[in-house]
């Protein structure tokens, strides 16, 4: 065995540590980056410039969201000296001792080294005081934001709100940091990129007394941030105020569409809420609370709501018929109340009389010739053929699939087809008279208000809809959001809109109508009551109508929960929000008094 | 061999003076004031340039330290040997003076007041008890053989190891271990210096995992050492004792722990990683690793040190030096500064062996010892290998006695090397 000399075993120990110590630099220095980014939380502050949201105006460009501007105290816990003037910052802060070490705890807790929200949402006269000590309180700094202010505290559901990022929202949005806000609901959360802007970043150097020491190489890194666009909304204002005045102590909602462009001109959802309500510090208490209010404020009835349209629906049946030609405008059918249940009229000899009245039976006579017309002689599989070619008028309608207005949480209702009837009853275990009572908007049948809107929409149209939307354009070159402007036709002949057009005039202006409450001097009103059966309580009430019937203006749906006939209640309300839209004023000041001091909501 | 007149030597000292370590010297001393400039640097005062800054102090520092040197080239070499044991007597006269007289600072009696001057002479007495040392092995009654010779030279280092653990500043004592190397390379058996390191290593594993477990572990060692060999009695009482020895040891160090302040207990935990509390004790060496780590392959750039310039790093011109070679340097620069500290190790190594007196040789493996210790136990602390101990950085870390003291250790050898043909 050879033997190391003293000299050189002390020669291999140093060059040992040496070798050890150079490859465990090598280590830290290169391989591992962990130190890198230590380095960065320690020196550098990325003082975030949140750019403002964008702002929101109604149709004639009135503000219905601005921001106001808040101040958030952030806190980077490394730099923060324990024995500071606790006291001092409990005081101006207006929260106990306690409340600042555990504050201090948690955001220790997320980073020692990144800043946490110490106190979000400073008034102005806090961030006064606050400001005149803030040099004492090493390793805190503010943060300026803003926040939505709404001059009217009206359609909640249609701006939606803003709110923290979420958990989720953070990892699937690289953009987002904890704290930050995003749209949550409605145009809000619709127009999030829009909306937000472009943050920009300070990079400032941070020495170890968290004195700020100037922009990192002279602002290299630094991006300014850009504003949010503004959203000129389709909504008008006055009609929505209205609106929503004439639903208060209702459950329901009311859609306005401009036919000629599916502009929507009035969307509420009742009970609704003050928007105001869900900004700030206030925002997370007042969430729970409307979200534990059994009247559900937070539900959007007039997309997410699925209702049977009940007799509204009749008016599409008319058009498939005519178009399928199995019945003709001047088919009659006998009121025979033994198929199925009508109140009592005299028979209707005309299609425009069937529609007038409303006659069940009429409709029920309809539906079975669309059904079944022989293509083979089962039944069965002659129900289901006829049901099949239904349903795909169905869809043109707009009915059973999502209409693709820019808002978010949009249902699809639903249309029931052989399909579903097949997974329902069995292949060939289901005909006509199973399902007759799809005729007269019963039974499995759901749409959501706006889609009844938009039926309106497309008679008025004679036979056409554009997609229904809230906002116009956006930002100072006034672009037009991501929607299509398709006219998408139903597939039904504009000569066969004749007939229906006439039977809804007659419904509001003529004896024997269902819908005379909704008949207005000089403006002619066409309209279609409809009642949906509730079989938890007071049947809904539904009208849909458009005015003027030559060149619309105004297609609306109104659909009141719980308030039994569509005449009573639903009706007149389209009415008065066609009298204030066409002649800016209404005139029959005592239906109008009836109207908004009818309580409606009682459980 | 020839042999040159000594009054031809002294009037060609160029000639014969050692270059390479000349050289090493000065390249050290220059980087350290440069990165001691970038430590204590300023970005809002860069325009001026202040004396009573510590660049500016250790300027005249270094003015003082090539004097010092100059000097020791003017000088006979004889009367330093011939003064060696008053020169020793006068610092462990300082080192009693200063327990006395002494300034505290961070807790400890280390230094003495003079006028505006401040001295720690605990950076003197190694240099003085390296000579002493040197000049006491060497002399020709001493038979380094004999265990009870290296016993009574160990006594030269023990004394000042004594009196500064009283100040008390461990660190500085630790220093004296180098001396251990020494007498290992005189007559010491590796044994000792193997079993000490063993039983560091047992120190810190029973500090890391429970007793019961290392016990077992050694029992298995002794059993696996016991079959493989002869089976007399005399190696299965060594093996039994050294086991015992072992054990006594590792439920000592445990028991030791418990009794020991919350403060060094701590510091000794983070070193261990049990300890996570970056914001206290680890705080300096966290810091000090992200400012090298930071620095990666070519670092930041002189003066353009984030953590440097902001002072993240606590006494970094002093102990955590490095820092700023790590982080402005990078790794290409740690990788300089440690070839730099080696050839010059080395080459004292290489110098010592070349002595043909004792005494030169023996002082050259001191000053050798001295100075690898000073960079194994700083430069270890900056990166977490090593509790964090204040010992400078040689000719790097800011501070006069520091420099001082490395000076007169280095061009005292320089200077006994160039006359190693006439003495």
């Amino acid at each position: 065995m050879f033997r190391l000399s003293k000299r050189q075993v002390i020669t291999l120990i140093i060059v040992g540590t040496f070798l050890l110590y150079w490859v465990r630099l090598f280590y830290i220095q290169v391989i591992d980056d962990r130190y890198q980014i230590s380095a960065t939380n320690n020196a550098f502050r990325y003082k975030i410039q949140y750019p403002g949201r964008g702002l929101m105006y109604d149709r004639n460009e009135k503000l219905l969201v601005y921001n106001e501007p808040i101040y958030d105290l952030m806190v980077v816990p490394m730099q923060v000296d324990s024995s500071m003037n606790w006291k001092l910052l409990s005081k101006i802060l207006e929260i106990s001792l306690e409340d600042c070490q555990e504050r201090l705890k948690k955001a220790r807790k997320f980073s020692r080294y990144a800043a946490s929200t110490f106190e979000k949402q400073i008034s102005k006269e806090m961030y006064g005081r606050l400001q005149e000590y803030l040099y004492s309180f090493n390793g805190f700094y503010i943060q300026s934001r803003t926040l939505r202010r709404y001059p009217q505290a009206v359609a909640a559901h249609v701006l939606g709100s803003v709110g923290e990022t979420d958990e989720g929202e953070l990892k699937n949005n690289g953009y987002y940091r904890s704290g930050d806000y995003i749209g949550k609901s409605g145009l809000e959360k619709f127009y999030e990129t829009d909306l937000r802007g472009k943050k920009g970043v300070n990079v400032v150097m941070v020495d170890v007394h968290n004195r700020e020491r100037g922009s990192y190489k002279d602002g290299k890194y630094d991006s300014v941030s850009i504003p949010g666009s503004a959203l000129y909304t389709t909504i008008d204002l006055v009609l929505q105020e209205y609106a929503e005045e004439l639903m208060k102590n209702k459950r329901g909602s009311i859609v306005a569409i401009e036919p000629s462009t599916g502009e929507v001109l009035a969307y509420v959802s009742s009970p609704t809420y003050d928007p105001n309500l869900l900004v700030g510090r206030v925002r997370s208490q007042n969430y729970l609370k409307l979200l534990n209010d059994p009247s559900k404020p937070l539900f959007d009835r007039a997309i997410m709501a699925s209702y049977p349209p009940g007799s509204i629906f009749k008016l599409a049946q008319a058009l498939v018929g005519l178009q399928e030609g199995v019945i003709t405008p001047s088919s009659g059918f006998t009121c025979d109340q033994s198929l199925i249940g009508c109140h009592n009229h005299p028979s209707a000899m005309s299609l425009q009389d069937g529609i007038k009245m409303s006659c069940n039976p009429y409709f029920y006579a309809v539906f079975r010739r669309i059904l079944m017309q022989g293509k083979d002689n089962n039944r069965f599989i002659d129900s289901e053929l006829g049901l099949e070619e239904w349903e795909e008028y169905m869809h043109g309608f707009g009915f059973g699939s999502k209409l693709g207005i820019d808002i978010a949480n949009v249902k699809s209702g639903l249309i029931p087809g052989p399909k579903y009837y097949n997974k329902r009853h069995g292949k060939q275990r289901w005909a006509f008279s199973t399902i007759y009572s799809l005729s007269i908007g019963q039974g499995e049948i759901g749409l959501i208000p706006l889609q009844m809107a938009n039926l309106a929409a497309i008679i008025a149209n004679r036979g056409f809809y554009f997609t229904p939307h809230l906002v116009r354009s956006i930002g100072e070159d006034r672009h037009r959001p991501n929607i299509d402007t398709v006219r998408h036709k139903v597939g039904i002949d504009s000569i066969w809109f004749l007939p229906v057009v006439r039977g809804m005039y007659g419904a509001v202006n003529e004896a024997g109508g269902t819908a005379r409450q909704a008949r207005m001097e000089n403006i002619a009103v066409c309209g279609k009551t409809g009642t949906a059966e509730n079989p938890h309580g007071e049947d809904h009430a539904v009208f849909i109508s458009f005015a003027p019937m030559d060149n619309p203006k105004i297609a609306i749906s109104v659909f009141v929960e719980n308030s039994g006939f569509g005449g009573t209640w639903s009706a007149p309300i389209a009415s008065l929000i066609i009298e204030k839209y066409l002649t800016g004023e209404v005139k029959r000041v005592d239906l109008e008094k009836r109207m908004k001091n009818a309580v409606l909501n009682r459980p | 061999m020839e042999v040159t007149s000594q009054r031809g030597l002294e009037k060609k000292w160029w000639r014969t003076i050692d270059k390479p370590l000349l050289i090493l010297y000065v390249i050290l001393v220059v980087m350290g004031w440069f990165n001691i400039y970038s430590a204590v640097f300023d970005p809002d005062m860069a325009d001026t340039f202040s004396f009573t800054s510590r660049y500016g102090k250790q300027l005249l520092f270094i003015g003082l330290a090539f004097t010092i040197a100059i000097v020791i080239m003017v000088i006979d070499v004889r009367i330093i040997i011939q003064y060696t044991y008053f020169f020793y007597g006068i610092t462990v006269a300082l080192l009693v003076l200063v327990l006395v007289v002494g300034t505290e600072v961070s807790g400890a009696k280390a230094w003495i007041q003079i006028g505006g001057l401040s001295i720690q002479p605990a950076e003197f007495a190694k240099f003085t008890t390296a000579l002493a040392f040197a000049k006491y092995v060497s002399s020709p009654d001493i038979n380094m053989r004999r265990m009870f010779s290296q016993m009574k030279s160990a006594v030269w280092f023990i004394l000042p190891v004594i009196l500064i653990l009283l100040q008390p500043d461990a660190g500085s004592a630790l220093v004296y271990a180098a001396f251990l190397l020494v007498l290992y390379r005189e007559g010491m058996t590796g044994k000792i210096l193997a079993a000490g390191a063993f039983l560091i290593f047992l120190f810190v594993i029973s500090l890391l995992v429970h007793q019961y477990w290392i016990i077992s572990g050694l029992v298995a060692i002794a059993l696996v050492v016991f079959f493989y060999g002869e089976k007399t009695f005399g190696r299965i009482v060594l093996i039994l004792s050294a086991l015992l020895v072992c054990s006594a040891f590792v439920f000592g160090v445990d028991y030791a722990f418990d009794r020991l302040s919350a403060h060094q207990k701590s510091r000794i935990n983070v070193l261990l990683g049990k300890d996570a509390d970056i914001k206290g004790t680890g705080y300096n060496v966290n810091q000090s690793k992200i400012a090298i780590g930071s620095g990666e392959l070519f670092g930041k750039g002189y003066l353009d040190g984030t953590q440097t310039k902001f002072n993240f790093v606590p006494e970094q011109s002093t102990d955590f030096i490095f820092c700023t070679i790590g982080e402005e340097w990078g790794w290409v620069g740690t990788t300089i500064v440690l070839s730099l500290f080696l050839t010059l190790l080395l080459r004292i190594i290489m110098l010592a062996e070349r002595q043909r007196n004792n005494f030169f040789r023996i002082y050259g493996y001191c000053t050798a010892s001295i100075i690898f210790i000073h960079i194994f136990v700083n430069i270890g602390m900056t990166i977490g290998f090593i509790p964090v101990i204040g010992i400078p950085l040689p000719f790097f870390s800011y501070g006069g006695s520091s420099l001082w003291g490395f000076t007169l250790l280095l061009f005292v050898f320089v200077k006994m090397d160039m006359k190693r043909y006439v003495m």
